[in-house]
């Protein structure tokens, strides 16, 4: 009988908290995992910034198959949780299903558009922040030789490989970019050994600076290029600190402004596509203690120009994802 | 491809082969014992977040080593319990394990390092340097045999030079010894084994035990040679592509050599040349990566030879009373 009782009071105390989880708003990772060090991270550095601004709480999940991706959803959406901000291309599809069933609650994606009216399509020009890291990657260079290390195999990869490459070029348009892809399975981006070994293949043919946008993989490569002596370039977080003066900066997309953004929003969140590029600060370089002795004034003037240009819109850097296509890379 | 390029290949031929073959040969052990292992991957991903972890907080990798074998162990006596004491199913037991130490690694992690299910990055004494052979620099300027020894057999990490030495020792030890011969047998026909007056539970407890040892060796090589520490799910089906690589070698010491270094090879190249241009079709990535599996698939289906598994093996040896 106690036990009865015990269980009913438990019960009616969980029943208690889900009331009041109600209009909290909701974080999905995806597969990477909260502390990827990288894009998750970033997402949830924002949320966290958001948290202790507001002093409200947020609930969150991270994924741990694909066949969550639905169940997290409904979960969120059923509970009251309002906006449900989830990271990742991987949940378009669902998205776009499940959206409908709930028109009261407010979902923000990023890195994927999903049309519909009650869903806010976080998108970023990785392609310009990466055309930045590229044209530093050139001048760091020694060899003319520089290497692109991507992750799963995807479009929204390339579109990385493609900006940075495209840098690359308008400094020195004789230079050579060595890109891999790691793989082509969710595996790609969780296997530093891969890493390793792609980072020293580029290596033996020549180069001498590495931009990793692969997830945990990425951890190989900067450790690779580390131990052998060349500069390596990191991704969406500022990765500088990993290896200090060794990683020459990193690609920041700031997807913890985007999660911040849309959790300050709350209920009142802005459907639509909202594009984040280096005009409103969505993507840039990183610029640390860790990396100041690599980076000269030089460097940095040639740099701060061409992003000045990207944001007036005076040049225009081609995104892989509009054709399909690269000019300056070819898969 | 010019002969240096050829060399790098290779060197990464053997870095990648090491762990396959280190894999491969424990579960050889275990499989000739009569206990499947599809486990390996969960043992090779428990040691090497163990391996890693202590060597991080003791910063002596040989800690580090002996951490990543006794965790690898423990789970080869869960498996043992499962499958041996308690005849269960033992390619569940061999899920579970996966399960458990995909699981429970970055539980761990997270809760002793609070890094997002990582270690931290190792230095100094924390990893296992590149062994330079005596002679390596001196011969290094010695066309064609100077840069074979210098760069390929040379600078490797110690645990590769054990893996390979296992080979011939695995070979010794079934084909030559009482232990081996005892080993085979049980795996063959346990009932001989039990008349015969030798303990069977014994016999494959002490093959699961190796097994145990082999898989550790082959994580920490993973998160202290290979790499500088651990991150989840680290062994990204390396397990499953030395099981593959053990049906390949029909559960035999030499040909698994052959089988790792096979599959080695075309990862290294795939690796190297992410798209193969024959000149008539382009032959993509995916098709190198695939090969393995394809491979032992054509390998079962019997066109190369036939891969007879050990008769006894995945059945829980019953007394007769």
């Amino acid at each position: 009988m106690t036990l009865m009782t015990k269980l009913s009071s438990a019960v009616a105390a969980l029943a208690l908290t889900a009331g009041a989880a109600v209009a909290e708003p909701a974080l999905i990772f995806d597969l990477g995992g909260k502390f990827d060090k990288s894009f998750n991270e970033a997402a949830f550095n924002g949320a966290q910034r958001w948290a202790t601004e507001t002093g409200e709480s947020f609930r969150e999940i991270e994924l741990q198959s694909e066949a969550q991706r639905e169940q997290a959803l409904r979960r969120f959406a059923e509970n009251g949780n309002n906006p449900i901000v989830m990271t990742g291309f991987a949940f378009g599809n669902v998205l776009s299903e499940v959206a409908p069933d709930y028109p009261d609650t407010k979902f923000a994606i990023i890195d994927m558009v999903v049309d519909q009216p009650n869903v806010r399509s976080v998108v970023f020009n990785e392609h310009e922040g990466s055309y930045l890291v590229g044209m530093m990657a050139a001048m760091a260079s020694e060899s003319d030789t520089v290497g692109f290390i991507g992750g799963m195999d995807i479009p929204l990869i390339r579109k990385f490989a493609c900006g940075y490459a495209q840098g690359v070029k308008a400094v020195n348009p004789d230079a050579t970019v060595v890109s891999n892809m790691t793989g082509t399975t969710p595996a790609a981006w969780n296997d530093p050994v891969k890493g390793s070994e792609l980072t020293k293949a580029q290596i033996s043919q020549g180069a001498d600076v590495v931009y990793a946008a692969a997830g945990g993989t990425g951890v190989g490569v900067l450790q690779t290029a580390a131990d052998e002596g060349i500069l390596s370039i990191g991704v969406d977080s500022n990765q500088n600190y990993m290896h200090p003066g060794q990683v020459l900066t990193s690609m920041m997309k700031r997807v913890d402004n985007a999660v911040y953004d849309a959790m300050m929003a709350g209920t009142e969140l802005e459907t639509g596509i909202n594009v984040m590029g280096i005009a409103n600060g969505g993507v840039s370089y990183a610029m640390d203690v860790h990396n100041a002795e690599l980076v000269s004034a030089e460097m940095k003037a040639a740099v701060d120009e061409a992003a000045d240009k990207i944001a007036s819109g005076e040049l225009e850097v081609h995104d892989y994802m509009s054709n399909d296509s690269c000019p300056a890379l070819s898969f | 491809m010019d002969f240096l390029t050829l060399i790098q290949v290779l060197d990464s031929t053997v870095r990648l082969a090491t762990p396959l073959l280190l894999a491969c040969l424990a579960g050889l052990f275990s499989e000739r014992a009569g206990i499947f292992d599809i486990g390996l991957e969960g043992k090779m991903l428990a040691a090497a977040f163990f391996s890693a972890a202590v060597a991080s907080i003791t910063g002596d990798v040989w800690m580090g080593l002996g951490a990543g074998i006794l965790a690898s162990i423990a789970l080869s006596v869960v498996h043992g319990l499962a499958s041996i004491t308690f005849r269960g199913n033992q390619l569940i037991s061999g899920v579970a394990i996966n399960f458990l130490a995909a699981g429970l690694t970055v539980l761990i992690a997270q809760d002793w390092f609070s890094q997002g299910g990582r270690t931290p990055s190792l230095i100094g004494a924390g990893r296992f340097e590149p062994v330079i052979l005596p002679g390596a620099e001196t011969l290094a300027g010695v066309p064609l045999l100077g840069p074979i020894y210098s760069e390929l057999i040379s600078g490797h990490s110690i645990l590769v030079y054990f893996g390979f030495l296992m080979v011939p020792l695995t070979w010794w030890l079934l084909y030559r010894t009482r232990f081996g011969l005892r080993l085979r047998a049980v795996g063959e026909a346990p009932e001989a084994v039990d008349t015969a007056g030798i303990s069977v539970v014994g016999l494959r407890y002490m093959a699961v035990g190796i097994c145990g040892i082999l898989c550790g060796v082959a994580g920490a090589y993973l998160a202290t040679a290979l790499q500088a520490g651990f991150v989840k799910d680290m062994t990204a089906g390396r397990g499953f592509i030395a099981l593959a690589a053990l049906i390949f070698a029909k559960w035999r010491p030499w040909y698994a050599l052959y089988a790792c270094l096979l599959f080695g090879l075309l990862q290294a190249v795939a690796l190297r040349y992410q798209n193969i241009d024959l000149g008539v079709f382009v032959v993509p990535v995916q098709v190198m990566d695939a090969l393995p599996y394809i491979l032992t698939v054509v390998i079962l289906a019997g066109f190369v030879g036939k891969a007879i598994p050990p008769r006894a093996g995945g059945e829980p040896y019953v007394k007769e009373r």
